[in-house]
């Protein structure tokens, strides 16, 4: 059988304002149908700009040679995308090749309801009334598994949750009934357990319409779930292809080797916390807890004359010194606003909040300005968490400053040299501007700055998740050791249950707005009892294809049961 | 695991002159970009040149009415003595544009310096507050973009002097009323770009330090939000001039004998145009159309190369270029972005910046 998409020695250069970089290097693959080919590699790999080109999407200040062979699915036609013409390419997507976005929130076009859109791409390859259109857009709509076709093809994309805007934008990709669909990062943008969802329906995908598909990912387990072969990029080049099952089991590139060792396993962290646990003092329960909510509420201010949305609900913890607590949730189960609540950026609306004895119901920033020497923050995004004109050493030093440990920057620079030592940082890189560092070292400094004032607490929102798996997993590893020198409790928040079970000393599970679970890793991820718990853990995937199927039974049996 | 990567060293700075404002973005341009760019920087050369120097070039003064051999003479045709001829009131009109365009310089400073930090501070604030003072700041505004700018202008001028003015009262007649509208336009353009700033992690972050509200905005904000300053700046220099020529055209500029301004000679030449006298009107109109164009050129241009997705680029041959180091080494690798330091633009933000050099974006 001939293969539907053949790419040889393809390069990609882009022009930019340091000159030519060239993107993809040399990159040879077959794709055959009804197959599952799987891209992974970090940020600046080029698999991206590799899925981009099959669909001849690459912006003009490409420049591509080699070949990218397009088949059609009868066989009957083929085209080699580098040379096709911008009519010739609007004939081939949609009809040969497709794409799945990334953000299914920004790949719908809000005005238009999700029928339009789909029939647009009908109406576009052919002659189609208006009527049968519209039942093709229904039976798609019913193929990928949303629920009343009928009616909902007349919805807005609003109206639909993240997970089903997905599918949308998957039967918006299927409705010609193409040979090869690319899916770049398809569930990166969403929860994990929607994420399940949406790889069971790449599958049927597969198996049902017979479609090929090239998966780009970072994620293993991800492609561990989905993927027959596997291609691993680096630098622009195929490292490593190999199915999926060896090169699982028997990966032999040595960057493959690290890529995989670098993915975090929940379980990994038991142990180690639990040795934690036994070199504890005796009394070291009795301390009085760095921070305690009790029945803690947050609401935010709703518009005139309509209720406020309640972001956290009745939520208890408490941290007790030198200790860590996880806490887990998916989006919008009111994780950060708990970390930010902590820290004095939102304010506490119901039930009582402590923080190093002071309480944050009410607080005026005036008495607080005290405590924050106490409290140190890590961001989220490290691309944004530095301000951009001002040099790292003078960014580590702002907190020694605000606080008055040193008249300016340069007086502190001495403390700012050790602290960057601290976090493994050459001392040079403090007369350089954040752009010039890459995320992991950006964060590293920005670990640097949260512990300048020695904090007794440190809040870390979401410090990994905008890292790739390598720079993670030594970020991590850092995080561990500093808590371990410099013993301060720490709030770590992250959506990823296998980062938090790295960390964490006791994990707790959020869930829309409500604490569902709270307990030691062992506990948490070993038995777990809530059903959200035990569905939020079986919808991790691992990354290994044989456990991984195994994990998905699992995750069917809860769902049924559930 | 240590990022001993360090031993690479850094990317060396560019020479300092290559990294001046006007002169980077010349370098930085290519192509139509960089033609619209020097013409616009030409042309706005030569105005400040003459306006600096009028009293070297113009061959007269500007209220001159005689030279060494007796009166000029009014609308006298272009000649040896009068290289564009003279007016309806007997001056020549060279010295007329040349002088005028000091005057026109005039105003623009002024207006500028008047508006730009009373709405750069309002903005500051306002946008880093909200709440109340932020709506009514942001309503009074509203209003006054309602407000014609001349007939602000017109109502200045009367109140100021009672509408015919000497050279301080006129230039600043049309400078006020500028200002008044312009505020709005920088404190739109600054609280914008503050409220954006605001949610940024690193003011968050300072927050969370407990730095108070004064550093945070003037360390952390207003520097960051000044990068679309430069072209609010040239756009509204043009818009000066055209309010103090339109002023002058209606009979409320500057006398003749206290500053040269091109739209009292537009006013006079009236008459002249249909009477085959075309030199009185030509040259006054031509330096207003020539330097309105000069300074939106260059304004154009900035917005255009500040913008990475505007900014053309020359076309890169096939597989040209070296692939860009990714982070899989510890810690990540020490170009931030292929090109390391030099890929960015120094001092712009970087990220708008990264948007351009990296080839995948997030991925």
């Amino acid at each position: 059988m001939t293969d539907v998409l053949t790419i040889d020695g393809l390069g990609v250069s882009f022009a930019t304002d340091a000159g030519a970089v060239k993107a993809v290097d040399g990159v040879s693959l077959q794709v055959a149908p009804g197959e599952v080919l799987a891209i992974v590699g970090e940020s600046g790999s080029g698999k991206t700009v590799t899925a981009k080109t099959i669909l001849g999407l690459l912006p003009e200040t490409a420049t591509e040679n080699g070949a990218v062979i397009l088949r059609s699915r009868d066989g009957q036609s083929e085209s080699d995308i580098v040379a096709l013409t911008k009519a010739e390419l609007r004939q081939v997507r949609g009809r040969d090749v497709s794409m799945v976005f990334q953000e299914p929130s920004t790949a719908l076009n809000p005005v238009y309801t999700v029928g339009w859109q789909i029939m647009e791409g009908i109406r576009a390859h052919g002659q189609v009334g208006r009527a049968e259109a519209k039942a093709k857009a229904i039976e798609i709509l019913g193929r990928v598994g949303i629920p009343d076709p009928e009616v909902r093809v007349d919805y807005y994309p609003h109206q639909f949750s993240g997970g089903q805007k997905q599918r949308v934008v998957i039967a918006m990709a299927l409705v010609l009934n193409p040979g090869l669909i690319v899916a770049d990062e398809p569930t990166t943008a969403l929860d994990v357990t929607v994420q399940a969802e949406i790889l069971d329906l790449l599958r049927t995908v597969r198996d049902d319409f017979g479609t090929a598909i090239v998966l780009i990912t970072h994620n293993m387990g991800v492609v561990a779930d989905l993927a027959d072969r596997v291609a691993v990029m680096y630098q622009g080049k195929v490292v490593e292809e190999a199915d999926a099952h060896t090169l699982f089991t028997a990966p032999t590139n040595s960057y493959t080797k690290s890529l995989l060792a670098a993915v975090p396993h929940v379980g990994q962290g038991i142990e180690r916390a639990a040795e934690r646990a036994r070199a504890r003092p005796a009394g070291w329960a009795e301390q009085a807890p760095v921070v305690q909510a009790e029945n803690l509420r947050i609401q935010y201010p709703g518009r005139l004359g309509r209720p406020g949305f309640v972001a956290v609900d009745d939520v208890s913890f408490s941290i007790r010194p030198g200790e860590v607590l996880g806490l887990v949730g998916e989006s919008g189960s009111g994780k950060t606003t708990t970390g930010r609540a902590i820290a004095g950026l939102t304010r506490v609306t119901g039930g009582s909040l402590r923080v190093l004895g002071h309480e944050m119901n009410g607080f005026h920033e005036r008495a607080f300005k005290k405590v924050r020497s106490e409290i140190g923050f890590v961001f989220q995004d490290p691309a944004s968490s530095f301000n951009p004109l001002l040099t790292i050493a003078e960014c580590v030093a702002e907190p020694l400053v605000v606080h008055g440990r040193a008249a300016n920057p340069a007086a502190a620079r001495g403390r700012v040299d050790e602290l960057l030592e601290a976090v493994q940082l050459p001392r040079a890189y403090g007369n350089r501007y954040p752009h010039e560092l890459s995320g992991g070292q950006r964060q590293r400094a920005s670990l640097a700055r949260a512990l300048a004032l020695e904090p007794s607490l440190l809040i870390a929102d979401e410090p990994t998740s905008a890292l790739d798996v390598s720079v993670q997993a030594s970020v991590l590893e850092l995080f561990a050791e500093l808590q371990r020198e410099f013993g301060f409790a720490a709030l770590f928040i992250s959506h990823d249950l296998a980062v938090i079970d790295i960390l964490a000393d006791r994990i707790a599970v959020l869930y829309r707005g409500r604490l569902v679970e709270e307990g030691t890793g062992a506990e948490v991820l070993g038995a777990p009892k809530d059903p959200y718990t035990q569905r939020l853990l079986a919808s991790l995937p691992v990354p290994d294809p044989a456990e991984q199927a195994l994990r998905r039974q699992e995750l069917e049996r809860l769902r049924a049961a559930g | 695991m240590t990022a001993t990567s360090g031993s690479t060293a850094i990317a060396h700075k560019p020479a300092l002159w290559t990294r001046l404002p006007i002169v980077h973005q010349v370098r930085q341009s290519v192509g139509l970009q960089r033609g619209m760019l020097v013409a616009g920087l030409v042309i706005t050369g030569v105005f400040v040149l003459s306006a600096i120097f009028a009293p070297l070039i113009a061959p007269y003064g500007y209220s001159q009415l005689r030279g060494d051999n007796g009166p000029f003479g009014a609308q006298q045709p272009p000649g040896a003595d009068h290289l564009l001829g003279t007016t309806v009131g007997g001056y020549d009109v060279l010295s007329r544009v040349i002088w005028g365009a000091q005057t026109a310089l005039f105003v623009i400073v002024v207006a500028v310096i008047l508006s730009i930090f009373a709405g750069v501070l309002l903005g500051l604030v306002s946008g880093y507050f909200g709440g109340w003072l932020d709506r009514v700041l942001v309503v009074v505004c509203d209003a006054v973009y309602a407000f014609p700018s001349l007939l602000l202008a017109i109502v200045m001028s009367i109140a100021i002097s009672g509408g015919r003015s000497g050279l301080l009262a006129g230039v600043f007649a049309a400078a006020i009323s500028i200002t008044v509208v312009f505020i709005p336009q920088y404190f739109r353009v600054i609280r914008a770009e503050t409220v954006r700033i605001k949610s940024e992690a690193f003011v968050e972050s300072a927050q969370v330090l407990g730095a108070s509200n004064s550093r945070i905005m003037f360390r952390h904000v207003l520097r960051n939000a000044t990068r679309t300053l430069p072209l609010i700046f040239t756009l509204n220099s043009s818009e000066a001039i055209l309010t103090l020529a339109g002023l002058g055209f209606l009979g409320f500029g500057i006398e003749p004998t206290a500053a040269s301004e091109w739209g009292y000679d537009l006013n006079k030449s009236i008459s002249d145009v249909t009477s085959g006298i075309w030199w009185t009107a030509l040259f006054p109109g031509l330096a207003i159309v020539l330097t309105v164009l000069g300074i939106t050129l260059v304004g154009e241009s900035l917005n255009d190369l500040a913008d990475p997705r505007l900014r053309g680029r020359r076309a890169v041959g096939k597989s040209s270029g070296t692939v860009a180091e990714t982070s899989v080494v510890p810690g990540g690798t020490l170009d931030a972005v292929p090109g390391g330091i030099d890929g960015l633009e120094s001092g712009h933000g970087s990220a708008d910046g990264d948007l351009a050099t990296e080839p995948e974006g997030r991925s």
